[in-house]
């Protein structure tokens, strides 16, 4: 018998972060082109304040801006509590060093230890909520003082996971990082010049001493962003378990993910009439 | 018989009809200035409003007649020469007969009625409207029922609008009817970065060279720039020849004016070496027969 050769399809890497890999020049120049567009086209703006907290998506998005802007035109805000760790405020000084922007440090003690000390039970997520709310007060106040617009931070795998404070670190009215996964940010982050001791350093919201993201999420951002990916797509947990993701991993996104599409919302307003807001009178933001 | 085509790919200020109409009056003048040769002049789906309006259509969305004639106005505002003419191709949202649509304008503009009558040559009316992710047209716009090729000064043409170009049948249709040029008016917002191009430009990159080479006819791309509230659009404008040949392409993300020339005599020498849309028109009674059997049972039994 003259046998054939047979070629087979490579089977299916779960530990694999091929999917997630981007163009990271051409993503560049479009969210620079993004961030002029939205700020300096749309709102007639020219400059922009970021709260810079010495991790790596602040970093970024401070590279980006000063390109689109002009470092000149970027202001950078250190907002510590006294328990920010010097590793934050160093790191955040390292992104000044690197692209040129305007910094300012304003802590942020005095504010939330003055509602704190009135309330002495609050827990660890109150206090960290609390100074997430403190630092966008402090950021949409120096936007205002400065006549320009407060961009966000937050990249899709926390927004997916609901790892952020409601109406906090998710309110700026820009953001370019809310579509990137934290791998992807990070990707693009070695590819702009961000310093690579902020990439390779244990992500953390620094709201608590010694905190990491990973830990508080019972995985890593890497094996996370890659269900995430598929779920996103709209694969199943059975079908991502059938390709080989772990069952444990595939249930802790998936729960992750399905208790906080609350968070990503407006607040719900009781509708009364078929000219309710956002469901019937429909205006896109930029109308 | 050869002409030049112009594409004007701009960021139109969202539902600021009368703004983007003077930005139009600008690109006249400035080919008038820098290129009078220029015979048509394309520009993208939507340009007068912005694409995303939701609601908003309602408020900017106007009749074709209301259209030419202030595009008329514009273009004789800006235009002194008194034997000026320009071909114009544009897309806009449309009230017609008490509906609203994603339409496609084809007119001629003249600078004096002396010399030539200006006149609206065809609506387009967008026939497959995208309604998933990102898109809700839908919604908010009714379907075009028919895709035509009309005559021209040039000769005969279809217009197509984005996503119609992304089903085949739409440009098969066309070039059945007789189009020997194809413009397609485009709102195509970026996604997916990890290849060369952006994910949707790689597609275009794709879709109009095949259409082209399918059918050999040329095809003139209209792509909308700029962002409108997070989602930036495409641009990447381009003329393709009839052997699927993009000569020219604008960027991504800027504003710009590309410029070609059109020679029709090149449908008739690709087609002599390729006749496949011969081959489709002599196979036309058993594709109909099919068609009609499918459409008759959607659903297999």
């Amino acid at each position: 018998m003259n046998r054939l050769p047979i070629q087979y399809a490579p089977a299916f890497d779960p530990s694999s972060s091929d999917n997630l890999r981007i163009n990271e020049a051409l993503m560049t120049d479009w969210l620079v082109a993004f961030l002029q567009d939205e700020i300096v086209r749309r709102r007639k703006m020219t400059k922009a304040v970021v709260g810079v907290s010495g991790g790596v998506d602040s970093a970024l998005v401070a590279f980006l801006l000063a390109r689109a802007l002009g470092a000149e035109n970027v202001y950078g805000i250190r907002m510590p509590y006294r328990s920010s760790s010097q590793d934050s405020l160093d790191h955040a000084s390292l992104v000044v060093q690197a692209t040129g922007i305007n910094i300012q440090t304003i802590e942020i003690t005095g504010a939330v230890d003055g509602y704190l000390n009135l309330a002495p039970d609050a827990d660890g997520r109150r206090r960290g909520n609390v100074m997430a709310r403190a630092r966008m007060i402090i950021l949409f106040d120096q936007s205002q003082k400065l006549g320009c617009i407060p961009v966000g931070t937050g990249n899709k795998t926390e927004r997916l996971f609901g790892y952020f404070t409601w109406h906090a670190d998710d309110s700026p009215p820009v953001n370019p990082l809310g579509d990137l996964y934290k791998t992807q940010v990070w990707a693009l982050s070695r590819y702009i010049g961000v310093p690579s001791v902020i990439i390779d350093k244990p992500a953390s919201a620094d709201l608590i001493v010694g905190q990491t993201d990973e830990t508080d999420f019972g995985i890593t951002y890497e094996k996370a962003d890659r269900v995430l990916y598929y779920l996103l797509k709209g694969f199943s947990e059975s079908r991502l378990v059938e390709m080989g993701f772990p069952a444990a991993e595939v249930k802790l996104v998936k729960r992750r993910l399905d208790t906080t599409h609350w968070k990503r919302h407006l607040p719900t307003v009781a509708m009364l009439s078929n000219t309710s807001i956002n469901d019937y009178y429909l205006r896109p933001v930029d109308y | 018989m050869k002409y030049e085509v112009a594409v004007a790919q701009i960021k139109p200020q969202k539902g600021a009809t009368a703004y983007n109409l003077d930005r139009i009056g600008e690109i006249f003048a400035q080919l008038e200035a820098d290129s009078p040769e220029t015979s048509v002049l394309a520009l993208p789906e939507t340009v007068l409003s912005g694409y995303f309006l939701e609601g908003g259509v309602r408020d900017v969305a106007r009749s074709a007649e209301q259209l030419f004639a202030d595009l008329l106005a514009v273009y004789r505002q800006n235009v002194k020469r008194l034997d000026a003419v320009l071909d114009i191709c544009l897309g806009f949202y449309e009230l017609f007969e008490g509906k609203y649509y994603n339409s496609a304008l084809y007119a001629t503009l003249t600078a004096s009625d002396d010399f030539l009558a200006p006149s609206i040559a065809h609506i387009h009316r967008k026939f497959f409207l995208p309604t998933y992710g990102v898109f809700d047209e839908k919604r908010f716009v009714s379907r075009g029922r028919t895709i035509e090729a009309f005559p021209t000064r040039f000769g005969r043409v279809a217009m197509l609008i984005c996503e119609d170009v992304w089903h085949s049948i739409s440009a098969t249709l066309a070039a059945l009817k007789g189009a020997m040029v194809v413009y397609v008016l485009s709102a195509s917002p970026g996604r997916e970065f990890s290849g060369r191009h952006i994910g949707n430009i790689a597609q275009w990159n794709v879709l109009l060279p095949g259409v082209a080479e399918e059918h050999n006819v040329w095809v003139v791309y209209a792509g909308l720039v700029g962002f409108e509230g997070g989602k930036g659009f495409t641009g990447s404008s381009q003329v393709v020849d009839p052997w699927g040949n993009s000569l020219i392409q604008a960027s991504m993300s800027d504003e710009a004016i590309i410029r070609a020339t059109i020679d029709m005599d090149d449908v008739a020498i690709a087609r002599a070496n390729s006749p496949l849309l011969a081959d489709l028109e002599a196979t036309l009674g058993d594709i109909t027969l099919q068609l009609q059997q499918i459409a008759q049972s959607p659903h297999q039994k």
